[in-house]
């Protein structure tokens, strides 16, 4: 692939973009979040088309026009989250969209035949055909998955961060399997944010960085350290506004949290005043854990304490028994204010009262109602204001969603509008703005500046500054190092589900949180 | 951007005033046929042939089906059978709006006909009747309600479960056959007090009444708003503190109140309770909702809309009649227009999205 580029809009996916695999070869695509990663794997795999570039494969010019045609070219991808029909069984799986078939009819011995093939070459012959796939763990459903790229007898398979579900065994098991594939003249593409994995598995690497190729070369004669400079080194080109802001006495204490499944142990503190920031890689419990704090999502253990003036019915029964605790000492607010309290049975509306706001990452699935008009997204959490004698006025209503629009500068025909009509920034801001019409005192933001205008990043930016000078506290959690960076006063690093380090902003360095990120 | 603007005239009227164009169209139509109908019926009588002798008979008829048609007493015969589907339409637009469904009002509203016959048997008076009806559909409700939100199951499984056993409990209440009583004054809620006057019966009255309380309701309550978001997206619902549980309880419970009163209404019409009647009714409901503007996917509706919705449905079964056709040809266009309405929705969806 040469020169490839892609733009969504006004945003440039994929500026200059160079990677060549050869045959047998185990090459791994490195990169930040954002990079362009999987805007390149999706050309590659036909998803996307590019708007220039060449790609040749096999010598041979090669475009593909959908991913049914790349996947005929001898193109397989593996996403990352696993594609399987969970109640068919393994060799339906496997067959899935390749069935053999004659007049229709499906051949059974045949079908048998492929799957069992297909299994054996990962050296799987073991795994029951006729089982769901759903019964089995999740190693040998990823394993399901590789099998059905391999009926094709593909040339080049795709495989976007295979392990991140995966137990340390099973990643060795993975490891045995590339070789083998590649030891049979299969090229694969690996992309990881482990680069130990990397290291281990490839041969060569390229490193993408903010839509750009900015090196490549053989795994076996460079550095870690190397790597993460390549993926790191951009200038710092966005201006933070910095709103001074004081820190005042601990409002959130967050103990041994851990979750369903993720995350595994988080232990933080927030202050009143403080912008603390929550970076980690897609997938290491950053959401989890905002989610878990709020209460939408059940804890496994841990405790959530919120500090200062809960409603009683907020306030957990005995069986919660070290609820109230001695107030902290780093605090200059006085001790009455220091009560800490856990929230007692953590549903989102407790956690509401209690004074917490959240902002989802997912704007569209969760966020917001997008056929409902912009004054029913911004108000649904303080209705109060607007009711009389249980009778909401929508003219109120209208007249305090105005406000809030002009403060947050969003574009829009009117409080009427459904919020659907209108761009991701003003969206987002209108997501924004319904915390701060609830008047939260510690707000979680999840992804604030996603897929959102730089104008409206800024904005964003300063606001956030704003709220802690009123001695807001936010938790923002974000992909992209800069804007923590620039923003937060203290950040802390998530990998692999645990909080595994936490400084004051300006003790980090972007190379230091990456490699706290991999967990090197 | 104005984006309203850039819509076609169709469109734009179709999302103002979709259902009573709808109705309008329904009405005209019945009217061109009636008239049409008697034209030809003179046309016939006269021996007439050919064109210039249609336009005679068009002249000459006395259109004696038409102003039937037109008459007062026929608009008080359509607005008395919209009661028993609009009063359950109130119900369902609260349960569509919030994203969910309810198969059972057919069964719901048979069951409440024989237990309100069984008490009346019993010397029940009006207002105990009234009260068991509301109370039992209620009942009922809150059960589709809890089951739907404590176990997270389909709405439209849970209430397809409830369209067989509401069912077959009337049936087994009833002893499997109609239920009659004597002497009540049931029947004033559905008769005509005033047969040559404009004043419609009571019941009409009621259901005007509770359309206006539950359009308040849904647009002026806390509750109300509670119900447009759960629809819309129960995930921001949840995110912004609405407890979606208690509230689809809610929802579930009071639908089946009005489904109760829909029930006292029907057995009011009948003067007995019948296990067996208003057999296939969810589909006028849901036709009367969604020709009414609401969309299956939850988060848009109204009340007003699915009124009209329901009135549409009764001027068809009432211009039909007059039109001497059979009850088949009856349930073939019902159904279609459920299939148009539906349709309409969507592309009136698809047009509002871009």
């Amino acid at each position: 692939m040469a020169c490839v580029r892609k733009a969504f809009g006004a945003t440039q996916a994929l500026r200059n973009v160079a990677l060549s695999v050869a045959p047998g070869e185990a090459h791994a695509l490195i990169g930040e979040n954002g990079a362009g990663k999987s805007t390149l794997m999706k050309i590659l795999s036909g998803a996307y088309q590019p708007d220039a570039g060449n790609i040749t494969l096999d010598g041979q010019p090669f475009r593909p026009a959908d991913p049914l045609h790349a996947r005929e070219c001898g193109i397989a991808m593996i996403y990352q989250e696993l594609n399987l029909a969970p109640h068919l069984s393994v060799e339906e799986n496997i067959l899935l969209g390749e069935e053999p078939a004659r007049f229709g009819w499906l051949d059974r011995a045949q079908r048998h035949n492929l799957a069992r093939h297909a299994l054996e070459q990962l050296q799987q012959a073991e795994l029951p055909l006729a089982a769901p796939v759903n019964t089995l763990p999740i190693a040998q459903q990823q394993l399901v998955e590789i099998a059905r790229a391999l009926v094709r007898e593909p040339k080049v398979l795709i495989m976007d961060e295979p392990t991140s579900s995966l137990t340390q065994l099973d990643t060795e098991n993975l490891f045995r399997v590339i070789g083998r594939l590649c030891a049979r003249g299969v090229s694969v593409i690996y992309i990881s944010h482990f680069l130990e994995e990397c290291q281990r598995v490839c041969q060569r690497y390229t490193v993408l960085r903010d839509g750009e190729t900015v090196g490549s070369g053989d795994m076996a004669v460079v550095r870690v350290e190397d790597i993460i400079r390549l993926m790191v080194g951009r200038e710092l080109k966005d201006i933070y506004p910095r709103t001074p802001h004081a820190l005042g006495a601990p409002v959130l204490e967050v103990k041994e949290l851990a979750g369903r499944t993720k995350p595994r142990r988080v232990n933080l503190q927030l202050r009143a005043g403080e912008i603390f920031g929550l970076a980690g890689l897609i997938g290491a419990g950053r959401t989890e854990t905002a989610r878990a704090v709020f209460g939408l999502d059940e804890l496994a253990a841990g405790e959530v304490c919120v500090c200062g003036n809960i409603p009683a019915e907020c306030v957990p029964p005995a069986r919660h028994s070290p609820t109230a605790k001695e107030p902290s000492a780093i605090g200059d607010q006085p001790s009455q204010e220091g009560i800490f309290s856990s929230i007692a049975t953590r549903s989102p509306a407790d956690s509401l009262r209690a004074g917490l706001g959240l902002l989802s990452e997912n704007r569209k699935e969760e966020g917001l109602m997008l056929n409902r008009s912009v004054a029913d997204n911004l108000t649904p959490t303080r209705l109060g204001p607007f009711t009389r004698f249980g009778l909401l006025s929508s003219r109120r209503q209208h007249a305090a969603a105005r406000e809030w629009m002009t403060r947050l500068d969003v574009r829009a025909r009117g409080p009427e509008q459904p919020i659907g009509e209108l761009s991701g920034g003003n969206q987002q801001k209108i997501a924004l703005g319904r915390l701060l019409h609830h008047d939260a005192r510690i707000l979680l933001l999840d992804e604030p500046t996603r897929g959102i205008d730089v104008g409206s990043k800024a904005h964003i930016y300063r606001l956030i500054g704003e709220l802690a000078a009123q001695g807001k506290a936010v938790l923002f959690i974000s992909s992209y190092l800069p804007e923590l960076l620039g923003v937060c006063d203290t950040i802390g690093v998530m990998c692999r589900g645990e909080l595994v380090a936490t400084r004051p902003a300006v003790e980090w360095s972007e190379h230091e949180i990456i490699a706290a990120a991999i967990g090197h | 951007m104005d984006t309203s603007t850039q819509r076609p005239l169709l469109v734009r009227l179709f999302a103002s005033f979709g259902p009573a164009l709808i109705l309008a169209a329904v009405v005209l139509l019945f009217i061109g046929l009636l008239a049409w109908k008697d034209a030809a019926e003179q046309m016939q009588a006269a021996g007439l042939k050919g064109f210039s002798g249609f336009l005679q008979a068009v002249r000459e008829s006395n259109y004696d089906g038409l102003k039937a048609f037109l008459s007062l007493a026929t608009f008080k015969t359509v607005l008395t059978q919209t009661v028993v589907v609009a009063l359950a339409a109130l119900g369902m637009t609260m349960i569509i709006v919030s994203a969910g469904i309810d198969l059972s009002v057919g069964s719901v509203v048979a069951l409440s006909t024989v237990a309100g016959a069984l008490l009346i048997q019993k010397g029940v008076g009006l207002p105990g009747v009234l009260a068991a009806c509301l109370a039992g559909g209620a009942f009922v409700g809150a059960l589709n309600g809890a089951l739907v939100a404590a176990f997270r199951l389909t709405p439209f499984i849970v209430t397809l479960g409830m369209l067989g056993a509401a069912r077959g409990v009337a049936k087994w209440l009833a002893g499997n056959q109609t239920v009659n009583f004597k002497e009540s004054n049931i029947g004033t809620l559905m008769t005509d007090p005033d047969p040559l006057g404009a004043l419609p019966p009571p019941g009409v009255w009621v259901a005007v009444a509770l359309a206006v309380v539950m359009a308040v309701v849904m647009r002026q309550t806390v509750f109300g708003r509670h119900i447009f978001a759960i629809g819309s997206n129960e995930a921001t619902a949840r995110l912004c503190g609405i407890r979606v549980r208690t509230t689809k309880l809610a929802i579930y419970a009071l639908a089946g109140m009005l489904f109760g009163l829909a029930g006292v209404m029907l057995l009011s019409r009948l003067q007995q309770g019948d296990p067996t009647s208003a057999i296939g009714l969810e589909l006028d409901v849901i036709a009367a909702v969604v020709i009414g503007g609401a969309s299956l996917s939850g988060g848009t509706g109204s009340i007003l809309g699915a009124m009209i919705g329901a009135l549409t449905m009764a001027v068809l079964r009432t211009g039909s009649q007059y039109m001497d056709w059979p009850s088949y040809m009856q349930e073939i266009i019902i159904g279609g227009l459920i299939i148009a309405a539906v349709g309409l929705d969507k592309w009136r969806q698809s047009r509002a999205a871009t």
